[in-house]
C-alpha cells in the first residue's frame, strides 16, 4: 500500500507509514508504556473480581437482587470514561488511579454476571450430594461450588480482561494511557509510526493475556475437558466389570 | 433403628407432603419406600438426615433424637446415595469416594488406601481411580456413588433411586451387587423407589405411599403380595400382575445367570478347567 491512500498519513510527503529507527530510538519509551499498559488493565481486573465475588455470590443466593444489581452495573458500564475522568480528577487528580476506577467499574457488568452464572453451572445434585454429606455452607462454597464455577468465571475473566486492555488507552486524555500515550504522540505530530507500534502492542498483548488466562483456567480445571475426550469414554466402557452387551446375550 | 413417631412435613402453601407417620426401620436390613411420585417418599427420606426438618413429631436413629444432632455432624454420620449419583465433577473418583473421611479430618492417606478398597467392593477398576466422573459410564458413576456413601462406614445409609437413571440391564446388575453387599455389610438402608419390582426385589419391608403422604400398608414383599391392604396398593401392584412380574423378574435372574455361567468360558481359554469353575461361582 502506498501511504498516500492511507488518511493517518495523507497529505504527508513521501513519510513511510513506518519508521523502523524510531521503533529503535525509543525502546524504552515503548517498553515503559507498554507495562503501564499492563498495570493499567490487570489492576481493575482483579480488583472487579475481588468486588463481583461477594456481590455474584450474594445475587445467586438472593434472587430478587439479581436484576437490581445488573441495571446498575449495566448503567454505570453505560457512563463514558470522559464523564467519570472529569468527576474523578477533582478528587484523584490525574493520577492512575483516576484511570483505573472506571476501568474497574467496567469489569462488573461482566464479572457479576458471570460469577451468577458460575454458581448456576452448580449441578443441583451435586449441591444437594455435597450437603446430605456433611457439607456447612461455607466449606460447600469453597470446596464445591467455587472450584465447579471456575471454568463460567473465567469466561467472563477473560473477556473483561481483553476489553479493558482495549479500553485502558482513554486514559491518554488526562496524560494515563498506557501504550493511547503512543496514539496521542502520533496524532499530535501527525506521525503514523507511534500509532501502528501501539494497535500492534495493544492487539499482541490481548492475545497474549487471553492465552495466559486460558492455560490457567486449564491447570486450575483438569476435570473440565476430561468428558469430552472421546478416547476416554472409550476407556471408560473398556473398564466397565459386565459389558451390558454381554450380560443381554 | 430408625424410628418415625407421629410425624408431618407440611409446607408453607399448605401442601402436606407426610401425614402423621408412624414407622419403625429395622437395623441391618433394607427397608423400601414405594409409591407413586408425590407420595412423600423422597420427603421422608430427607428427614432422616434433616435435609427436609419435618412440621411435628419424631424421629429417632438408634433412639437418638435427630433435632439433638447439628446437621452436618449428623449427615456424615449417615451415608447418602442418589438418582444422578451426584458426583464431583472436579474431584478425582478416589477423592470423590473419600469425600466424608476428608470431612472427618481422618488421615488421607488411610482414606485413600480405604476408597481403594470400597472401589474393588463395589466392582470398580481401581485403574479409575485417578479418572474423573465425566470419563465413566452411568452404571459406573452410580457403584462410585454408592461406594462414596460406604467410605466412613456409617451405619445407616439413604438411598434415594439410586438406580433409576440407568438402563435396565445394568440396573439389574446393580441391584444384585447391591444385595450381595448388603448382605456382608448389614447397613441400616432407607431405600426410595418408585419401581414396585424393585421394591420387591430388594426389601425387606415394603412402605407403600400413597398421594397426600399417607402410609397405605407396611409389611415383608410376601404379606404384601398376598394382603394387600386396601385397593390403591392393590392398583399400584398391578393385582396379580405383581406377583406375576415378581416370578419373572426372579426366571430372568436365573436365566440371566445361567447365561453368564454358560458364557464364562467361551473366550478362547485353551483348558476350561479350574479356573473358568472358579470364575463361574464368582
Amino acid at each position: 500500500m502506498s501511504a498516500a491512500l492511507s488518511p493517518v498519513a495523507a497529505g504527508d510527503n513521501g513519510e513511510p507509514l513506518i519508521r523502523w529507527d524510531w521503533i529503535g530510538h525509543n525502546s524504552d519509551i515503548i517498553t515503559q508504556a507498554l507495562n503501564d499498559h499492563l498495570v493499567l488493565s490487570i489492576v481493575p481486573v482483579v480488583l472487579g473480581l475481588v468486588i463481583s465475588l461477594p456481590i455474584g455470590l450474594l445475587c445467586a443466593r438472593y434472587r430478587w437482587l439479581y436484576a437490581p444489581v445488573v441495571g446498575l452495573t449495566s448503567v454505570l458500564y453505560a457512563i463514558p470514561a470522559i464523564a467519570l475522568f472529569v468527576v474523578l480528577v477533582a478528587f484523584t487528580g490525574l493520577t492512575r488511579t483516576t484511570v483505573m476506577i472506571p476501568l474497574t467499574l467496567y469489569t462488573l457488568s461482566v464479572l457479576v454476571p458471570a460469577v451468577v452464572d458460575g454458581m448456576d453451572s452448580v449441578p443441583e445434585h451435586v449441591r444437594q450430594a455435597a450437603t446430605a454429606m456433611g457439607f456447612g455452607t461455607l466449606r460447600r462454597l469453597v470446596q464445591v461450588e467455587l472450584p465447579i464455577a471456575v471454568p463460567v468465571v473465567m469466561a467472563g475473566l477473560r473477556v473483561a480482561t481483553v476489553s479493558n486492555i482495549s479500553l485502558v488507552s482513554v486514559g491518554a486524555l488526562i496524560g494515563v494511557g498506557g501504550l493511547g500515550q503512543l496514539f496521542t504522540d502520533g496524532f499530535n505530530r501527525d506521525f503514523t509510526t507511534p500509532i501502528i507500534v501501539g494497535i500492534a502492542l495493544i492487539i499482541a498483548l490481548a492475545i497474549a493475556a487471553d492465552v495466559v488466562l486460558l492455560v490457567v483456567q486449564r491447570l486450575l480445571t483438569p476435570w473440565a475437558r476430561a468428558g469430552s475426550s472421546r478416547r476416554a469414554a472409550r476407556r471408560a466402557v473398556r473398564a466397565e466389570p459386565a459389558m451390558p452387551e454381554e450380560a443381554a446375550l | 433403628m430408625i424410628t418415625f413417631t407421629g410425624v408431618t412435613k407440611r409446607y408453607p402453601d399448605g401442601t402436606v407432603a407426610v401425614h402423621d407417620l408412624d414407622l419403625e426401620i429395622a437395623a441391618g436390613r433394607i427397608t423400601v419406600l414405594v409409591g407413586p411420585s408425590g407420595c412423600g417418599k423422597t420427603t421422608t427420606l430427607r428427614m432422616v438426615n434433616r435435609m427436609i426438618d419435618p412440621t411435628s413429631g419424631t424421629i429417632t436413629v438408634d433412639g437418638r433424637d435427630i433435632r439433638e444432632v447439628d446437621p452436618p455432624r449428623l449427615r456424615r454420620g449417615i451415608g447418602y446415595v442418589i438418582q444422578q449419583a451426584g458426583l464431583f465433577p472436579h474431584r478425582t473418583i478416589i477423592d470423590n469416594i473419600a469425600t466424608v473421611p476428608y470431612l472427618l479430618h481422618q488421615d488421607k492417606k488411610q482414606a485413600r488406601t480405604r476408597a481403594l478398597e470400597l472401589m474393588e467392593r463395589v466392582g470398580l477398576d481401581t485403574a479409575l481411580a485417578k479418572r474423573y466422573p465425566a470419563q465413566l459410564s452411568g452404571g459406573q458413576q452410580q457403584r462410585v456413588g454408592v461406594a462414596r456413601a460406604l467410605a466412613a462406614d456409617p451405619p445407616v445409609m439413604l438411598m434415594d433411586e439410586p438406580f433409576s437413571a440407568v438402563d435396565p440391564i445394568v440396573r439389574g446388575q446393580l441391584q444384585d451387587e447391591f444385595l450381595r453387599l448388603q448382605s456382608e455389610l448389614e447397613k441400616t438402608i432407607v431405600f426410595v423407589t418408585h419401581d414396585i419390582d424393585e421394591a420387591v426385589k430388594l426389601g425387606h419391608r415394603i412402605a407403600v405411599f400413597q398421594v397426600g403422604g399417607v402410609l397405605a400398608q407396611y409389611a415383608t414383599p410376601d404379606e404384601l403380595l398376598a394382603n394387600p391392604a386396601n385397593d390403591f396398593v392393590r392398583d399400584f401392584l398391578g393385582g396379580d400382575r405383581g406377583i406375576r412380574r415378581l416370578r419373572f423378574v426372579q426366571e430372568l435372574d436365573a436365566e440371566a445367570a445361567a447365561e453368564r455361567r454358560a458364557a464364562v468360558p467361551e473366550p478362547a481359554e485353551p483348558p476350561p478347567g479350574g479356573e473358568a469353575a472358579a470364575a463361574g461361582e464368582r
